[in-house]
């Protein structure tokens, strides 16, 4: 188990190199960097001035040197100009020669400065991170219950009246994403053609003050894309077990039919469906970003949608590293939790 | 001209409809209620070894189910026919349901053809028996007939990119106020905020979708099956190299992905040109591989099928990755490519952005099932009589593991394209890649999302027509899986 650990999180620290790797240079190419320079510098650069600019502020040096800046490995790059101004890859507004660190990144807790903010990349992802995990706390809430009680019905008998209409239900909500299920929702509970009024229609006051009435639409409209496919397996690992040889000794010893349902079937049942709702996660990352654009939920998913959209390169960066970070964590807790909940591997 | 209602002079069916909706929803609740609570049917045998089943109350509610149902289709093919004969006497309805003639007359051939020869087509035919699989296939084929007679301009009535003054945001029915000659009199489904007709642009949407959902698919498929077969027959580092590049693709959340490969910037450093031309490689070397492996003890046959059919493909490919004589063609340096006049068809860079990027997030996954199913297949005897014989690894990998592991690839396929039209909503949606007044669904519903509290057309037509073509996908693929499974 130790070794088995060990290598995975080796594997997984790999992964998240190359990874940020990768986003490090798809951010730094240059048609971004030169974006970058209008918008800081002047709109009406030279392409001459734009690489002097750049140059100067050191994103003329190799991809690598920088990545390992950001990273906080390799000293960071500071340059004084000819009219005196001190920039760099550490220097925030206002600081000095003297007051700026020589290492500055990630391994120092520095995750740069937002240029769409003017603020401190840090801050912005840990407030944003904040609101949106609220908002996953109440769509797991609601959705792994739901999806699990689904999926068991379903699947206690295979074939019954309950199985197919609930598999039914199970397929259609596969098959709404959310920006569909969203615009619907908001079409008829919000809308004052339909006049059903219900719920609101946008979820901004949802961060400071959040009620059924303004957070239960984004909440339902997450829960609902993700609860259809963790059902569908919960079904199948359901069926599964029922036609098991010990099920149907139990059966035959007399055990009711709930009995048999509740302490014979449902723990075995459950493993697999754990594992699939730990990989949900980076789905459920993707439903976060479309529904809090949808309703106006200042999260992570916005902030990743304004940084990619105003080339926030170090926003962007952040927000990468999250979640990737985020879904590679879920990774090694299934992968354990496989482990740990099935007695056959356990045990060999 | 008078604005169109909903239902004009066939209003008189709506009650009934109604009517038999609620029968519809009151016996499907009883029939749930009734499979918990009432008792199973008895089964007797007979002395002469028949079996009789007695129906019971359990056969009621199936019956009252089956009827409903029934009720329900009749009733809406009444609206389809009638809607057809009246045109926009009948309304919206009925002037939508003459629009889609076409469609309907396919769909009947379609589906007259296939019933009547359905023990000979195979898998294809099977799926006639499954109502789940009919339903789904029933509104796959509904949606790629209107993009393909959608895209002849038979459908549409109106110029999806036109806008016309006086009708912004115009309700469903709405007339032109100024008709010219040979103009449609109406907005049937209104207008959106730029005054384009609604109904055109979902028509025009569907076509976007049927071209690039199902290709993608179809190369994410090529890309994972080259890759993930000798992963999984192989072994070894090359399957740890490969397996840990595809977690390393799926580790990524798709939007992110999207935002890094599918902007602009991106696009005019040619990052998704150089992706394209890797990624399209895949399906020439597996249509060279699947030949070369089967007639490679014929060489007086092989070598012209080869020069043949890789010749068609390497055109292909060169005129797929080349735009205007290059390859690449950035500001600081180009690749030469096929010369324009032997260039079959450019693709605009937006598309050509978006297709990659969907066949780059799918091919992962296609190459982790690929891999499993060699995996367990490889152990199978018919495997080891094959290397018995002395059959090289390529043919066994193409000729051997690949057919039989048809099936749930099949089903997969079925589901990849309905996620991938998911993705293309989605990038649609964010407005990354294709034109803004692109009539693609995602696009149109992010524009329609804006005014939604006041004014729903705009966004409903093509969010409801996205459900519905993705969950034909999954009908489609459940039956599929179904009848796969009973033989």
């Amino acid at each position: 188990m130790g070794l088995f650990l060990l290598r995975r999180v080796g594997v997984m620290l790999l992964t998240a190199l190359c990874l940020t790797f990768v986003v490090f240079f798809l951010t730094n190419l240059y048609p971004n960097l030169e974006k970058l320079a209008k918008t800081q510098g002047n709109q009406r650069m030279s392409d001459a001035q734009v690489a002097a600019w750049l140059d100067n502020r050191g994103y003329e040096q190799p991809i690598v040197k920088q990545y390992g800046q950001w990273l906080g490995i390799v000293p960071g790059f500071t340059n004084t100009l000819d009219d005196g101004q001190f920039v760099g890859t550490c220097v925030r507004p206002g600081s000095t020669p003297e007051d700026t660190p020589t290492f500055c990144g990630l391994l120092q807790g520095e995750w740069g400065y937002s240029t769409v903010f003017k603020d401190d990349v840090g801050g912005i992802v840990w407030k944003r991170l904040g609101n949106t995990g609220y908002l996953m706390f109440w769509v797991l809430v609601l959705m792994v219950p739901m999806a699990l009680i689904v999926g068991v019905l379903a699947g206690m008998k295979e074939g019954s009246a309950l199985d197919r209409s609930l598999s039914t239900f199970s397929i259609i909500t596969t098959a709404t994403p959310e920006y569909v299920s969203g615009v619907i929702f908001i079409a008829v509970f919000t809308s004052s053609t339909v006049g059903l009024k219900w719920f609101k229609g946008t979820a901004t006051q949802a961060m400071d003050n959040p009620t059924f009435e303004n957070f239960f639409l984004p909440v339902l409209t997450i829960a609902l894309y993700g609860m259809g496919y963790i059902a569908r397996m919960t079904r199948a690992s359901m069926t599964e077990v029922m036609t098991a040889q010990y099920i149907r000794t139990a059966r035959l010893k007399g055990v009711s039919f709930p009995n048999v349902v509740m302490k014979h079937a449902l723990r075995n049942a459950l493993i697999a469906p754990f594992t699939v709702i730990m990989l949900q996660f980076p789905w459920l990352l993707n439903g976060v970003v479309i529904v809090e654009t949808l309703f106006n939920y200042k999260g992570f998913g916005w902030a990743l949608v304004q940084a990619a959209g105003n080339n926030d390169i170090q926003l962007l960066l952040a927000i990468s590293v999250v979640s990737v970070f985020v879904v590679l964590v879920t990774q090694l807790i299934s992968d354990i939790g496989y482990v740990y909940l099935n007695p056959r591997i356990r045990i060999s | 001209m008078e604005p169109l209602s909903w239902t004009g002079s066939i209003a008189f069916l709506n009650p009934l409809l109604m009517i038999a909706i609620a029968a519809l929803v009151l016996s499907i609740l009883i029939w749930i209620v009734g499979s918990i609570l009432l008792p199973e049917e008895q089964v007797s045998v007979n002395a002469d070894g028949t079996v009789a089943a007695s129906g019971g109350i359990r056969g009621l509610t199936q019956q009252a189910l089956r009827f409903s149902f029934l009720a329900c289709v009749g009733l809406a093919l009444a609206y389809l026919v009638l809607g057809i004969l009246m045109g926009t006497s009948a309304g919206i309805i009925g002037a939508m349901s003459q629009q889609f003639l076409p469609v309907w007359v396919a769909l009947i051939i379609v589906f007259a053809m296939s019933i009547a020869f359905k023990r000979r087509l195979g898998l294809y035919g099977k799926l006639y028996d499954s109502p789940i699989g009919m339903i789904g296939f029933g509104l796959v084929t509904f949606w790629v007939f209107t993009g393909i007679f959608g895209a002849l301009d038979l459908i549409v009535t109106h110029d999806p990119l036109v806008q016309v003054s006086g009708m912004k945001n115009k309700v469903p029915g709405t007339p032109l106020p100024n008709l010219e000659e040979g103009e449609y009199a109406w907005y049937l489904l209104g207008g959106d905020n730029l005054a384009r007709d609604v109904f055109s642009r979902m028509v025009k949407g569907a076509w976007i979708v049927v071209q690039i959902a199902p290709l993608a698919t179809l190369f994410a498929f090529m890309v994972g099956i080259t890759l993930g077969l000798p992963a999984g027959y192989y072994g070894g580092r090359l399957d740890t190299f490969l397996s840990f590049l595809a977690n390393l693709i799926l580790a990524f959340p798709v939007i992110l992905l999207f935002y890094l490969l599918v902007t602009p910037e991106i696009v005019a450093t040619g990052v998704p040109n150089y992706m394209a031309a890797v990624l399209f490689v895949f399906p020439i070397l597996f249509i060279g591989v699947l030949l070369n492996s089967r007639f490679y003890t014929r060489p007086n046959f092989r070598t012209p099928l080869l020069i043949g059919v890789l010749g068609v493909a390497i055109w292909f490919y060169l005129s797929l990755i080349s735009t205007g004589g290059y390859v690449i063609n950035t500001d600081s340096y180009r690749i030469w490519g096929l010369p324009t006049y032997l260039d079959l068809f450019d693709i605009p860079g937006g598309i050509l952005v978006v297709f990659v990027s969907v066949v780059f997030v799918n091919s992962p996954t296609v190459f982790r099932i690929v891999r499993g199913l060699a995996l367990d297949i490889k152990t199978r005897d018919y495997v080891a009589a094959a290397q018995t014989r002395g059959e090289g690894p390529w043919y066994i990998m193409l000729w051997e593991i690949l057919p039989n592991a048809r099936g749930p690839l099949i089903v997969d396929f079925c589901l990849r394209i309905g996620y991938t039209t998911i993705l293309l909503g989605t990038l649609g949606f964010f407005g990354l890649g294709l034109p803004p007044e692109s009539p693609d669904w995602g696009s149109t519903i992010n524009e329609g999302r804006k005014l939604l509290s006041i004014y729903l057309h705009p966004a409903l037509p093509p969010a409801l027509a996205l459900l519905s073509l993705v969950l034909g996908l999954n009908l489609l693929a459940d039956g599929l899986r179904e009848e796969s499974l009973k033989d």
